[in-house]
């Protein structure tokens, strides 16, 4: 059966979204993503889209689900890459994309994902884990 | 008017979706259409290809490329034969679903093309028309 490959990058996981997928390659994504945040131990989740050159309800609707069920599971999600044609096209179609986290592109999503995970596992007293000040 | 030409598609399984989707963007890219005109198209017609496909139990999309003198459009229009609507205007409103999804497809396929056309009749079927100009 027809996959999209998810990576693991230290304590994040990486999907490159590369092909124009129906539905049900949409909704296999989703399941696969939430039992890998669990069995990698993963704190993140980052979406690259810049390859595709259209989301429509049904897709902005599965960014949503991963966004909420990784939440719940520890770990922040952020799309990355989004075509400017295409975050015109959402906004008129009536989907803003509430609760997603996005960034311009794989690096700066890094960025975010790590920031988020410094500020998460620090606590008073603890001098290895200061947050970064920008 | 003229008819530059015409072709119509089944939408039986969710990989017609995605085979419509591609032929709608072919056809825009021929028309001379802008980035931002293809998204808007190609979004709209996922929305209505996927309502065929949930709503009227499959269907077809007949694709027209027109020409009215002055500039290109392209004239797609959905076909089914299920159970139809039997309130237009809720079924028009942002949110509203009789099924699991975001209730967008409709009233974001409207904002996302120039002339909208809906006509269905509760058990013969649902045609929506869609045109976006050059």
């Amino acid at each position: 059966m027809e996959r999209i490959p998810i990576l693991k990058m230290g304590e994040f996981l990486l999907v490159t979204i590369q092909v124009d997928m129906h539905d049900r390659l949409a909704m296999t994504l989703q399941e696969d993503l939430t039992e890998r945040i669990v069995s990698a131990r993963a704190h993140g989740v980052l979406i690259d889209i810049s390859s595709l050159d259209v989301v429509d309800s049904f897709i902005g609707r599965m960014l949503g689900h991963i966004a909420a069920m990784s939440r719940i599971l520890d770990a922040e999600t952020v799309v990355v890459g989004m075509r400017p044609a295409v975050a015109i096209t959402l906004v008129e179609l009536g989907l803003a994309l509430p609760g997603i986290r996005t960034a311009l592109n794989v690096e700066k999503g890094m960025d975010l994902l790590r920031r988020a995970q410094e500020q998460d596992s620090w606590e008073p007293g603890d001098s290895r884990h200061v947050p970064a000040q920008d | 008017m003229s008819l530059l030409k015409t072709e119509t598609a089944p939408i039986r399984s969710d990989t017609d979706v995605v085979l419509v989707r591609q032929q709608v963007r072919a056809w825009a890219i021929e028309l001379g259409f802008g980035l931002v005109d293809q998204t808007k198209i190609v979004t709209a017609a996922s929305e209505l290809a996927r309502n065929v496909l949930i709503y009227g139990a499959g269907g077809t999309v007949r694709l027209e490329a027109l020409n009215d003198g002055t500039r290109k459009g392209l004239r797609l229009t959905f076909e089914d034969q299920g159970p139809g609507i039997s309130d237009l205007e809720l079924a028009m409103k942002d949110g509203y679903s009789t099924g699991t999804g975001l209730g967008l497809g409709l009233s974001g396929a409207k904002r996302l093309s120039n002339e909208f056309e809906l006509r269905s009749v509760p058990g013969v079927g649902t045609r929506v028309m869609i045109t976006r100009w050059k």
